[in-house]
C-alpha cells in the first residue's frame, strides 16, 4: 500500500481504491473470528433452552407462567408489541430517509432493514408462543374447512395477523431488493459455494442502465409503500389493545402514541446494532459519529414526542378522574411504582438531556447510555400498558397482581437469543453494508475547499424522486 | 318458539352462603384447582360470589354479588374471537365451543365482569370423584376458555321433552343447577319472550339493575337492589 494510496478523508469514488474499500466493508463476510463462533453457540444455547422451556408449556399448560384470572395477557403480550416496535427502525431510516435524500443513511440502512426483518420475525412468533392450544393456531387461518367456518375478522387479533404478515413479507422483500448489487459484487468477488449461493440471489444483476434504473425505481416505490405499511402495523397492534373493553387500554391516543413509541425503541435499537457492528466489524471508517450524531439526533425529538404523548395520556385521566381508569393509574405509584419509575427515567430523565449534548450524540461508546435506557424504558412501558389494566379490572373483587415466571423469562431470552442468532448469520453471510449505496453517494462526492478547510459537497443526485423516464 | 332466556338475582335475599358455586361446580364438572392455585388467583369457578364491606369495623356489613356470566347481549367476548370460539347462538346466549378454541384469552381480557375461567392445566379428578363427572357435557382439556353457559345441557334437555311430547316449555322447567339450589332462594330463571312467566313479572320490580350498565354490554342477568330498612 502506498502512502499516496485509500485516503479515507478523501471523499471521492474516483480517489478511494474499491477493492480495499470492498474489503474494508464486507469485513463481516469475509473474516470469521472466534468471538463470532462463539456468539453463534451461546445465541444457539439460550434460543435451544427457550424452545425447551416453551414445549414444557405447550404440554404441561399455561398454568406454568405467571398468568391468573384477570391478567391473562403479561409479559409475553408486551414483549410482542416491544419486538414489533422495534422492527420500525429499518423503515424509517431506509424509507422515510431515502425519500428525504438524507444521504448519510448509505452505511445505516442495510443493517437497519436487516433489524426490522429479524425482529419481526421474532415478534411474529410470539403470538403463537401465547395461545393455550398452540398446536390449534392454523383455526386461524382463512382454509376452506368441512366446518365451513372462517377466521372472525372483526377480532383485532385477525388484523393483527394480516398486518405482521404483510409488514415481514414487505420487509424482506424490500431488504432482498435493496440487497440485489451489492449481492452481485459479491458475487463477483468470491468463488466456490459462495459464488454459487451469490449468483442464485443476485437474479442475474450485472450493472447495466436499464437494470440500475429499474433497480433505482422499484426501491424508491417501496420505500413509499413500506411507509404507510409500517405505520398500519403499530397502529393495529395497539388496536389489539385499544378495542378492547378494558380501562387504561380503551383509548384513541394508543395508534399514534404507539407507533411514536415503536419509532422511539427503533431508532434507540438501531444505534445500539450499529455500535456493534462498528466494533465487531472495524467499520470505524465507515460508521462515523457523523451517522451517531444524526441518529442522536432524531432520537431526542422521539424523546420529546414520546414525553409529550404520555403527558397528554396521562393528563386527560388525570384531569377526568374516572374511577375505573383513575384506579389503573393510581397502581402505578403501587406495586408497578418500579416499572413507572424505570420507564420515565429510562424514556426521558435520562436520554433527553444527554441527547441534547454534541458531545453525547458524536461519542459512540456515550451515546449508547441513551440508546440502551431507552429500550429498557419502552420495554418497561409495554409491560406497564399490558399489565396493570388487567390487573384492575372493572371488578375490584378480581384484582390481583401479576409477575412472570421462570418459563416467561426463559423463552423470551430465547426470543432475544433468536433474533441475535439470526442477525449474526445474516451478518456472516449477506453484505450488511450497503457497498452500492456508498459508492454511489461516493461517486456524488467532492471535496471542496473553502477558505481553511475542506468539507465534502454531495451534488444533488440527478433525477432521484422525480418522474423523470 | 325463540327464547330469551334470563337470570334474575334478588340481592335482598343473598345471604352469600357460596351453595351456587358448589352446585354448579358440580353440574358442569368445573375442576377444583387447590389451596396453591386459588391463591394465584386461578379459581375455574363460573359462579363466584363477590363480598364487599361497607362501613367501618364495628357497623361493617358484607354485600353480597353472585356473579354467573352475564350473557351479554352485546357481548364484548364474541366480538374478539379471532376465530369463533364463542358465538351468539339462536336462543341469545353466549355459547363456547371448547374445541374451536385456541387459547388467545381475548375473550377473557375484554370482559368486564371477568368471568371467564382458562384451563391453565389438565385438571384430574382423583378417584372416586371421577365417578361424579357429568356425561351431559364436556371436561374441558388445558389451553380452552370456559365460562357460565346457563346450564346450557338442561336448556337443551327441556327443549328435547318438549319436542317429543309436543308443546312449548313451560315456565320453570328448565332451572340452571345454581338457581335449584339457593337456599334462599335470590335466584330465578325464565323466559323473557313469554309474558306471562315468572322472571318476566319478576323483572317489572323498580328494584331492578344491571352489573355496569354504562358499558352497553346489555347483560341478561338482572339484579334487585337490597333494601334498607329496620331489622337489617
Amino acid at each position: 500500500m502506498s502512502a499516496e494510496a485509500p485516503r479515507v478523508d478523501d471523499h471521492h469514488l474516483a480517489h478511494t481504491d474499491e477493492a480495499a474499500m470492498f474489503e474494508r466493508l464486507s469485513r463481516s463476510n469475509l473474516v470469521t473470528t472466534w468471538k463470532w463462533y462463539l456468539g453463534v453457540a451461546v445465541s444457539g444455547a439460550v434460543l435451544l433452552w427457550g424452545l425447551i422451556v416453551f414445549l414444557y408449556m405447550a404440554m404441561v399448560g399455561m398454568g406454568v407462567t405467571g398468568y391468573n384470572r384477570p391478567v391473562f395477557w403479561g409479559l409475553y403480550e408486551a414483549s410482542l408489541v416491544f419486538w414489533i416496535g422495534l422492527s420500525h427502525s429499518g423503515t424509517l431510516i431506509s424509507a422515510i430517509l431515502r425519500l428525504t435524500h438524507a444521504t448519510w443513511r448509505a452505511p445505516v440502512l442495510r443493517g437497519a432493514e436487516a433489524m426490522t426483518a429479524f425482529t419481526l420475525m421474532v415478534g411474529g412468533l410470539i403470538p403463537i408462543i401465547h395461545l393455550g392450544r398452540n398446536w390449534r393456531v392454523y383455526y386461524a387461518l382463512p382454509y376452506p374447512s368441512s366446518r365451513e367456518l372462517w377466521p372472525n375478522m372483526r377480532s383485532p387479533l385477525m388484523w393483527d395477523a394480516m398486518a405482521i404478515t404483510t409488514y415481514l413479507i414487505g420487509s424482506l422483500t424490500f431488504l432482498y431488493v435493496g440487497m440485489i448489487p451489492d449481492l452481485a459484487l459479491l458475487r463477483d468477488k468470491s468463488a466456490g459455494w459462495r459464488r454459487k449461493f451469490y449468483s442464485a440471489l443476485s437474479l442475474g444483476f450485472r450493472g447495466t442502465h436499464a437494470q440500475w434504473r429499474r433497480y433505482h425505481v422499484t426501491s424508491t416505490l417501496f420505500a413509499i409503500l413500506i411507509i404507510p405499511v409500517a405505520v398500519s402495523v403499530h397502529s393495529i397492534v395497539s388496536w389489539d389493545f385499544a378495542m378492547a373493553k378494558v380501562p387504561g387500554w380503551h383509548s384513541t391516543i394508543f395508534a399514534p402514541y404507539f407507533v411514536v413509541g415503536a419509532i422511539f425503541s427503533g431508532i434507540a435499537g438501531v444505534v445500539i446494532v450499529m455500535a456493534i457492528l462498528r466494533k465487531a466489524f472495524r467499520l470505524e471508517s465507515v460508521l462515523t459519529p457523523l451517522h451517531f450524531d444524526n441518529l442522536g439526533k432524531l432520537l431526542c425529538t422521539m424523546t420529546l414526542l414520546w414525553g409529550y404523548f404520555y403527558f397528554t395520556e396521562f393528563l386527560t385521566v388525570w384531569y377526568n378522574r374516572n374511577p375505573e381508569e383513575w384506579e389503573v393509574f393510581s397502581s402505578y405509584a403501587g406495586p408497578y411504582l418500579p416499572l413507572f419509575l424505570t420507564m420515565i427515567v429510562c424514556n426521558f430523565i435520562i436520554p433527553f438531556p444527554m441527547l441534547c449534548l454534541k458531545r453525547v450524540r458524536r461519542s459512540v461508546s456515550l451515546i449508547l447510555v441513551p440508546a440502551c435506557s431507552i429500550v429498557t424504558g419502552m420495554y418497561a412501558e409495554r409491560l406497564l400498558i399490558v399489565i396493570p389494566s388487567l390487573a384492575r379490572r372493572n371488578d375490584p373483587f378480581i384484582w390481583a397482581n401479576y409477575f412472570p415466571t421462570w418459563v416467561e423469562f426463559s423463552v423470551m431470552a430465547g426470543a432475544a437469543a433468536m433474533f441475535v442468532l439470526l442477525y449474526m448469520l445474516f451478518a456472516k453471510f449477506f453484505p450488511i453494508m450497503a457497498i452500492s449505496d456508498i459508492k454511489e453517494r461516493l461517486f456524488h462526492t467532492t471535496d471542496r475547499t473553502i477558505g481553511g478547510t475542506t468539507v465534502e459537497s454531495i451534488a444533488q443526485v440527478e433525477g432521484e424522486g422525480e418522474a423523470h423516464a | 318458539m325463540k327464547h330469551t332466556w334470563a337470570m334474575a338475582i334478588d340481592l335482598d335475599r343473598c345471604t352469600g352462603c357460596g351453595a351456587c358455586v358448589v352446585a354448579c361446580s358440580a353440574e358442569n364438572n368445573v375442576p377444583t384447582v387447590g389451596e396453591v392455585e386459588a391463591g394465584k388467583s386461578r379459581l375455574m369457578q363460573w359462579i363466584r360470589v363477590n363480598r364487599y364491606w361497607e362501613g367501618e369495623f364495628p357497623e361493617a356489613q358484607a354485600i353480597y354479588l353472585p356473579i354467573p356470566c352475564m350473557q351479554c347481549e352485546r357481548a364484548p367476548c364474541e366480538l374478539v374471537c379471532p376465530v369463533y370460539a364463542t358465538y351468539h347462538n339462536e336462543d341469545g346466549l353466549n355459547a363456547m365451543v371448547y374445541n374451536r378454541c385456541i387459547g388467545t384469552r381475548y375473550c377473557a381480557n375484554n370482559c368486564p365482569y371477568s368471568v371467564r375461567a382458562f384451563n391453565w392445566y389438565d385438571y384430574k379428578w382423583e378417584k372416586p370423584l371421577d365417578e361424579q363427572l357429568s356425561p351431559d357435557l364436556t371436561v374441558r382439556s388445558r389451553g380452552v376458555m370456559e365460562k357460565c353457559t346457563f346450564c346450557i345441557q338442561r336448556i337443551r334437555r327441556a327443549k328435547e321433552t318438549a319436542a317429543e311430547e309436543g308443546r312449548e316449555i313451560r315456565d320453570g322447567e328448565v332451572v340452571p343447577a345454581c338457581v335449584q339450589t339457593c337456599p334462599p332462594g335470590a335466584m330465578l330463571f325464565g323466559d323473557l319472550a313469554d309474558p306471562h312467566s315468572e322472571i318476566t313479572r319478576k323483572l317489572k320490580d323498580p328494584r331492578r339493575f344491571r352489573l355496569m350498565e354504562h358499558l352497553g354490554t346489555e347483560p341478561r342477568v338482572v339484579y334487585l337492589k337490597r333494601q334498607k330498612g329496620a331489622g337489617r
